[in-house]
Formats: C-alpha cells, sequence, structure tokens
C-alpha cells in the first residue's frame, strides 16, 4: 500500500510558522490528517473557483446555428 | 454561463468527414479488434466529450493514478477507470505506435492510437474500484473476466455504435447550446436506469425548486435479466414530463454507458459526465450506483466530500416515501410519523406488480405512466 501511495509526487510550499500553527489547531478533530491535507483540501477548491471564472464555450456561433436548428427539428426548443 | 466542461476544455474526437472518408477507403489495412459494447460506449463518450479531458483508453500512468488517487496525474478529479483490455494473442500482434480499427458488431466505431500496452493487477483494480474482490459484484466479476493487457492511446471516432434511440440522443456540445438557448444559468442533472415512480418525481421537483433547468438523463446500456427494457423508460419518461412537468423547465435526453456499480466512485463519476453535458448541479440519491450491500445507503453522498474541486454541486437527498398520515410524499427530514404510516418505493415491488399485470397505486406511480409501460407486451429485459 506505501508503495502504492508513494507514486504521487510532492513539492514543498512556504508558508508561514504561525499560519501553520493556526490550521494545525482549526483541524484537531476533523478529518483532516495534516496541514498538508487541509491545505491542499482549500487550494483545490479555490483553484476550481478560479478555473471557473476563465471558462469560454466550447462552439462557434455557426455551430450554435446548426445545433439549434437539429434542437429544433427534435422538438427540443 | 453553464457550467465549465471537467478540465476546461470540451474534447471533440469525432472524425471529420475529409479524413474519415479516407480512413474508411484504408479500413481493410488496419489490425482489427473487435470491443463489447460497453467499450464502444466509452469510444463514443470520449469521442463526443462526455468524459472530457479523456482523448482516450487511459495509459498506465492515469490508470494507476486514478486508483490510488481517484484523481488523473494532472489532479483532476477522476474515480472510474476507462481502459480497454486485451487478451495475449491479441498483445503480441500489436505494437506502440501501431493504429488499430476497433471494431463493434462489425461496424468500425473508431481508430486507437496506440501508445502503450501494460499489464495490470485486476485484484488492486477491483479492491479501489468497488472496496471488494467479491466475483458476486457485476463490477469485479467484469474486471475478472478481463483480458490480461491493457492498450491505452488516444481514439478517433469513425461511427457512432449502432444507435436505436438517435432521437433521444444529445451529445455535450449540443445540450450546451439547448440550456443557453432556453436560458437556464443552473441546470440539474439526474441519473436514471428505472421507469419514474412518484420517488423519483419528488427528488427532481425538489431539486428543481432551486435551479433553473432539470437535465433527466437515463443511462442506456447493458441490463440485467428482469430490468426494464430501455424503450420503455424511455416512453415512460416521456408520458411523465408531458403530463406533470412545465414543458420549459425539463429536458429528456440518454447517455449509453456501461453502468459499472462502484457505488460512491461511480456517483462521482456520474456526476463528472453531467458537468460535461453543462450541469452545475447533480442529484445523489440513496445507495447511488450502488448493487447489493457492498456500499452504506449513503456512502455516495458521503465521497464528495474529498472533491472540493468536482465542478459540480451535488445535491443530496433522503429516501423519499409516500407517508399516509401527511397524505402526501415525504422523507425522514419532513416527517415525523412512524414506519407504520409510511410506503416504501421499491423497483422490485413495482416490477412485480406489473410483472402480475397489476397497476400501482396511484401513491406509487403516476397512472399515465403505468398505462405507458403496459402498452408493452413485455417491458422487461429477457
Ligand atoms: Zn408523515
Amino acid at each position: 500500500m506505501n508503495e502504492e501511495k508513494q507514486r504521487r509526487k510532492y513539492t514543498t510550499v512556504s508558508i508561514p510558522v504561525s499560519l501553520y500553527e493556526r490550521i494545525k489547531d482549526l483541524i484537531k478533530d476533523t478529518g483532516f490528517k495534516s496541514v498538508s491535507d487541509y491545505v491542499t483540501y482549500v487550494l483545490r477548491e479555490i483553484v476550481a473557483m478560479h478555473e471557473a471564472e476563465r471558462s469560454s464555450e466550447p462552439f462557434t456561433e455557426e455551430d450554435v446555428e446548426r445545433i439549434k436548428q437539429k434542437l429544433k427539428a427534435l422538438g427540443y426548443l | 454561463m453553464i457550467s465549465r466542461p471537467h478540465g476546461g476544455r470540451l474534447v471533440n474526437r469525432v472524425l471529420a468527414s475529409k479524413r474519415r472518408e479516407r480512413i474508411l477507403e484504408e479500413v481493410d489495412e488496419f489490425e482489427r479488434l473487435n470491443i463489447d459494447q460497453g467499450r464502444a460506449f466509452d469510444a463514443e463518450n470520449i469521442a463526443y466529450g462526455v468524459y472530457s479531458p479523456l482523448e482516450g483508453f487511459m495509459l498506465e500512468e492515469e490508470f494507476l493514478s486514478v486508483l490510488d488517487d481517484m484523481r488523473l496525474p494532472n489532479d483532476l478529479p477522476w474515480t472510474i477507470p476507462i481502459v480497454l483490455d486485451i487478451d495475449e494473442k491479441t498483445a503480441a500482434r500489436i505494437e506502440p505506435g501501431d493504429d488499430v480499427m476497433l471494431y463493434y458488431e462489425d461496424i468500425p466505431v473508431a481508430v486507437l492510437h496506440v501508445e502503450e500496452i501494460y499489464v495490470y493487477d485486476k485484484e488492486r483494480f477491483a479492491r479501489c474500484v468497488f472496496k471488494t474482490t467479491d466475483l458476486a459484484h457485476p463490477g469485479v466479476a467484469k474486471v475478472f473476466s478481463m483480458g490480461k493487457y491493457l492498450i491505452g492511446g488516444r481514439v478517433d471516432l469513425i461511427n457512432d455504435p449502432p444507435n436505436p434511440f438517435e432521437r433521444y440522443t444529445l451529445r455535450p456540445v449540443e445540450t450546451r447550446v439547448l440550456f443557453r438557448e432556453r436560458g437556464w444559468k443552473t441546470v440539474v442533472g439526474f441519473q436514471t436506469r428505472n421507469v419514474p415512480h412518484l420517488g423519483h418525481e419528488y427528488l427532481q421537483k425538489s431539486a428543481l425548486v432551486f435551479v433553473d433547468g432539470l437535465f433527466i438523463n437515463p443511462v442506456i446500456g447493458r441490463k440485467k435479466r428482469g430490468d426494464f427494457r430501455d424503450d420503455v423508460i424511455l416512453s415512460a419518461y416521456e408520458v411523465l414530463l408531458r403530463n406533470y412537468y412545465p414543458r420549459e423547465s425539463a429536458v429528456l435526453s440518454i447517455v449509453r454507458y456501461e453502468m459499472r456499480y462502484a457505488g460512491p466512485r461511480e456517483a462521482i463519476h456520474h456526476a463528472i459526465m453531467r458537468k460535461n453535458f453543462g450541469c452545475t448541479h447533480f442529484i445523489v440519491g440513496r445507495d447511488h450506483a450502488g448493487v447489493g450491500n457492498y456500499y452504506g445507503p449513503y456512502e455516495a453522498q458521503e465521497i464528495f466530500k474529498e472533491f472540493p474541486d468536482l465542478g459540480i454541486t451535488p445535491l443530496f437527498f433522503r429516501e423519499f416515501f409516500y407517508c399516509r398520515k401527511c397524505g402526501a410524499i415525504v422523507n425522514e427530514r419532513v416527517c415525523p410519523h412512524d414506519e407504520s404510516f409510511r410506503l416504501r418505493f421499491s423497483g422490485t415491488k413495482i416490477r412485480e406488480m406489473i410483472r402480475s399485470g397489476k397497476t400501482p397505486p396511484p401513491e406509487f406511480m403516476r397512472p399515465e405512466v403505468a398505462e405507458a409501460i403496459f402498452q408493452f407486451e413485455n417491458p422487461f429485459v429477457e
């Protein structure tokens, strides 16, 4: 199991020790096993949110017209 | 703005007509590989972006990362291996770098650009994905029946696998346009593989109270004997929608996909597929994608805690039932009465009634839906 787990690569980022201590305190008796777990969780949440703001539609206006015709023919529009 | 595709970009690996024609002219020169229905549907889902950001069958690094971390190597949530297996004899005649033609029912479905052929540990596969190695679990049995090797690489779709439900088939790019045209900003996805009873209807409508649109997305694919047939499920939903849903707030279209019965892991996968169709929310009820007693009744809800970056919001519901005292369809969050007042919706019970020609009571199923089911001489899979 250990060997399986170690396949994932990790790197280090620095945070102030005071913040580290604060998080350590915060996650006591929660599902988070470590400060790293917590930081990973929170960062994923925030990164996904920012990525979502930068999204664009995956189609051109030409596609849209063709698709709208099909949707009308099928009774969806 | 509808939800962003998983990984940011909707994959499109359907070959454009010119290249497709050229390939079809040379089709006999390709190494041939027969695939089953589930893999043909996987290729279709990859090509139309239902599995975005996947562009092909998984390579070893992706496969292991999904098993161990429930994420792709680029950190995106992904819980179900999308893999293609081959036996030893086939592996001996194919090499990385080859282009292989995937056939389903004698139809060339897709070209696979082979990047890697690798051995894998079936027990680890089963343990990670299904949380059991019990061969009585249909997903585990499937894994243990697979060939010794997995073959990974990008696919280009040549032909859709034969589709008797073309009329009900919308691709993610199409549902995205549809949602936009309807002016829906929030859309909740509903996964089903059954005819609708009132429990389903209340689940959907409870969610619909909070969002702009409802996307009912039945899974069409290999079914067990005794399950309702696909055409029966679609016909039942048509009737339900026509009679009981505002036309402008619900959409019915199918996705072709082989159920894995992986419970919690599969619930995440179902949510990702609906995210790619453009949903912002996804309904997770009791025992989602479960089978037998392998998973706790609400385990498929709990797993969502591990994915703060899924990009689609799960809506969790407790089981609905009819309470004679309340005189309504309720769940334990709102009904204080004891079990003796409660009529539980049971798919098994409904199937039994229909099989013996009895109309389920109106507290269970809309009479119009029951009638639609009875229109079929045999509504069940033989
Ligand atoms: Zn009650």
